[in-house]
């Protein structure tokens, strides 16, 4: 590879990417856009952001060895670089503050966001509040039923969170209904998306805003091993973690880069979030990208157990990423991510968030096949805090103390006996 | 950005005003009354037949132009009532080629000009000229895009260039003069005149935006003879119709009739499109 693929700006990434957005919000992305061209030029900019992760988030985040997981996955070293120990518990916060600061300088007074499994919401609401700015956080009506804990945190947070009713009532209309406030409050407002997708600048801002969790992570396990991992692994909905961990990588050719989608029921089912598995490339939500969409062009439903990854696109630098084969994408069923979850847990006392732990079902394959030597650096994207009901519920322990060594036990005795899980 | 003049391409639109049906029709309503009314509807609700009877009962009640919008399961620039509607149309299997056939259906009994318009993914995975082969096939004057801008919109601008197809940009009132310059200069048919920061419905006032914005679109070149200004959002009855058309070459209206089309049925359509249609002769 001679080519320097941490170089790509946008707007386009190959085919994917653009700015297919209405005429009413051009104005206000140029202003992101120059504005976020003279943030990054301002060494003052990149001093009170680093101040506000070192102070506030808790960054750097630290890398974690997890031996004990790495016994079930073919003997390989797992390192998981711990992007659910900053401050509101997971990555989203990186790119929150970021933007919170450029909305700052551009005078904005309230900040809107999309939200998933809340996360991001969570986020934004904490920065909303720190920079003293209202907030108004849009989640389908499905994920608040969901994820009920962190639209109370958002709620306690001083946010006002709207259930999002209209289309699927997950992500995608969540983002559709943030561009509607956006259109009619972009005076006072930034809209802080929460992904590396949407209209330019907003992937490539985003991927930037993210990028220091690679950066770390190169440097700690190069400190810790001596050398750079074999592979690096995350999950991926729109793709923020998972660019933020690979980009410091991309130019490292003997790195091999894998995103781990949702699958859901499985991708030779109807429902699964699998987009570069099984999408199509389409316009959605501003840029071209592979999508889930029928022939006319409609979008489909997306499924996945987690939340924040129920989304029927992904963001362009993935998709040309795995066109041009530097990243390759597979597909994690609900069923592999929540065994990895609970092996994480047992095994580690690490309890992930359901999101990142389809990148540990990814890395538990990808170490069997790699074997004994291999390195994989895990980005544990999030804690799992808020899925505490979704996973009690569905390894039925909501109602009584879960029998952690009964747990463990089922496990290798199912390894055992070979049984798919 | 920085396609803007690459995807310009070697044609504006000024001096396609005249071939233009869309324009042509326009610059009479001009002549004959205070301006022309455009109205929306969108295919396939509440049934596709039923979106056929009442597009044309608009026309047989005055307005001029219609703007026939494709469902879509993602409308960011469209508010509840249309939402509504639109999601009515995808529940009961509304398919991309029903606009041809209500294109078509309402060419057969009522002689007014129609516009799709569509958000852009549709027409890109039915592929662009596909798309606009067929809109001429069935009768179709061309396109309003509502998240395609003349920047991004190089494969389209081929297309209606070839087709010779009208395509309607969008200008809002946060748009820069370079902006308003090309949507003028790359529009065909009108140029949509976004009254208001903010998607489709109805509004008490029509935000005095819009007759700034048309203010400043007169500045580079927006006309009758080149690319009409018609204001839309927010337009919903009669005396909106008239106060707009004061200034503006065309009234567009879309929620207050999808809103009497739900409610009271093509008749109910009817009476309002009438009423609108007051506006123009005042």
């Amino acid at each position: 590879m001679t080519t320097h693929l941490r170089d790509e700006q946008g707007p386009f990434f190959g085919e994917f990417g653009g700015r297919f957005m209405p005429e009413s919000l051009i104005a206000a992305l140029d202003e992101i856009s120059a504005a976020y061209d003279e943030a990054k030029n301002d060494p003052s900019f990149a001093a009170e952001l680093a101040a506000l992760h070192r102070t506030y988030t808790g960054r750097p985040s630290i890398i974690t060895e997890a031996p004990r997981f790495a016994e079930h996955a073919g003997g390989a070293r797992i390192i998981l670089k711990r992007e659910d120990l900053n401050h509101t518990g997971s990555h989203k916060i990186n790119n929150v503050l970021g933007q919170a600061l450029l909305a700052q300088r551009l005078g904005k007074t309230r900040l809107i966001a999309e939200t998933g499994a809340g996360q991001h919401g969570v986020a934004t609401a904490t920065a909303a509040a720190l920079f003293g700015m209202s907030c108004v956080v849009y989640m389908g009506e499905v994920d608040t039923e969901r994820q009920a804990l962190n639209v109370a945190r958002m709620r306690l947070l001083g946010a006002e969170v709207v259930s999002v009713t209209t289309g699927t009532r997950t992500l995608k209309d969540a983002l559709n209904e943030a561009f509607r406030d956006w259109v009619a409050n972009v005076e006072d407002t930034h809209y802080l998306l929460g992904t590396v997708a949407g209209p330019h600048p907003f992937p490539v801002m985003v991927r930037d805003f993210h990028k220091v969790i690679g950066e770390e992570a190169r440097e700690q396990v190069l400190a810790l091993t001596g050398a750079l991992p074999t592979a690096v692994v995350a999950c991926v909905g729109g793709g923020s973690n998972a660019i933020g961990i690979f980009h410091a990588f991309l130019d490292d050719p003997d790195v091999e880069l894998y995103g781990y989608e949702a699958a859901g029921d499985g991708v030779d089912t109807d429902r699964h979030a699998a987009t570069i598995s099984r999408g199509r490339p389409g316009v959605l939500h501003g840029s071209r990208s592979l999508m889930l969409q029928d022939a006319d062009g409609q979008t489909s439903d997306s499924h996945s157990i987690s939340a924040g990854l129920d989304y029927p696109g992904v963001g362009p630098e993935h998709a040309w990423l795995s066109s041009i084969g530097r990243a390759t994408y597979l597909p994690i069923t609900d069923a592999e991510a929540m065994n990895a979850f609970r092996l994480l847990c047992v095994t580690e006392g690490i309890i992930p968030a359901i999101e990142s732990a389809h990148a540990l079902a990814g890395a538990l394959d990808l170490g069997k096949r790699l074997g004994p030597g291999a390195t994989i650096l895990i980005n544990l994207s999030g804690r799992g805090d808020k899925d505490v009901e979704t996973a009690g519920r569905y390894f039925g322990v909501l109602d009584e103390a879960a029998l952690v060594a009964t747990e463990l036990d089922a496990i290798e005795a199912d390894e055992a006996e070979g049984v798919q899980r | 950005m920085t396609a803007v003049t690459s995807a310009a391409g070697p044609t504006a639109g000024s001096a396609s005003a005249a071939a233009s049906p869309v324009g042509r029709t326009i610059a009479r309503a001009n002549s004959d009354r205070a301006g022309a009314l455009i109205g929306y509807l969108p295919v396939g609700f509440p049934t596709l037949a039923g979106s056929i009877d009442a597009a044309v009962a608009l026309v047989e009640n005055g307005v001029d132009v219609l703007e026939l919008g494709l469902p879509y399961t993602d409308p960011v620039m469209d508010g509840p009532v249309i939402q509504r509607a639109t999601q009515t149309a995808l529940e009961n299997g509304f398919r991309l080629r029903d606009a041809f056939t209500a294109v078509e259906a309402i060419r057969a009994r009522v002689d007014a000009p129609i516009l799709l318009m569509t958000y852009y993914n549709p027409i890109v995975q039915y592929g662009i000229d596909r798309f606009a082969d067929d809109l001429v096939s069935a009768g179709g004057a061309g396109l309003i895009t509502p998240d395609l801008t003349v920047d991004s919109g190089a494969e389209w601008l081929a297309t209606s260039d070839r087709t010779g197809l009208d395509r309607v940009f969008l200008t809002a009132p946060t748009s820069t003069s370079e902006r308003l310059k090309l949507a003028v200069d790359h529009s065909r048919g009108f140029v949509y005149v976004v009254s208001t920061m903010g998607v489709t419905g109805a509004r008490g006032d029509v935000d005095s935006a819009a007759r700034t914005l048309v203010d400043r679109l007169r500045e580079v070149g927006a006309s009758t003879s080149t690319a009409s200004a018609c204001v839309g959002i927010g337009i919903s009855t009669g005396d909106q119709v008239a106060e707009v058309l004061a200034y503006a070459d065309g009234a567009i209206v879309g929620s207050a009739l999808v809103r009497a089309l739900s409610e009271h049925g093509v008749a109910g359509v009817a009476r309002v499109a009438a009423e609108l249609a007051a506006g123009t002769r005042r």
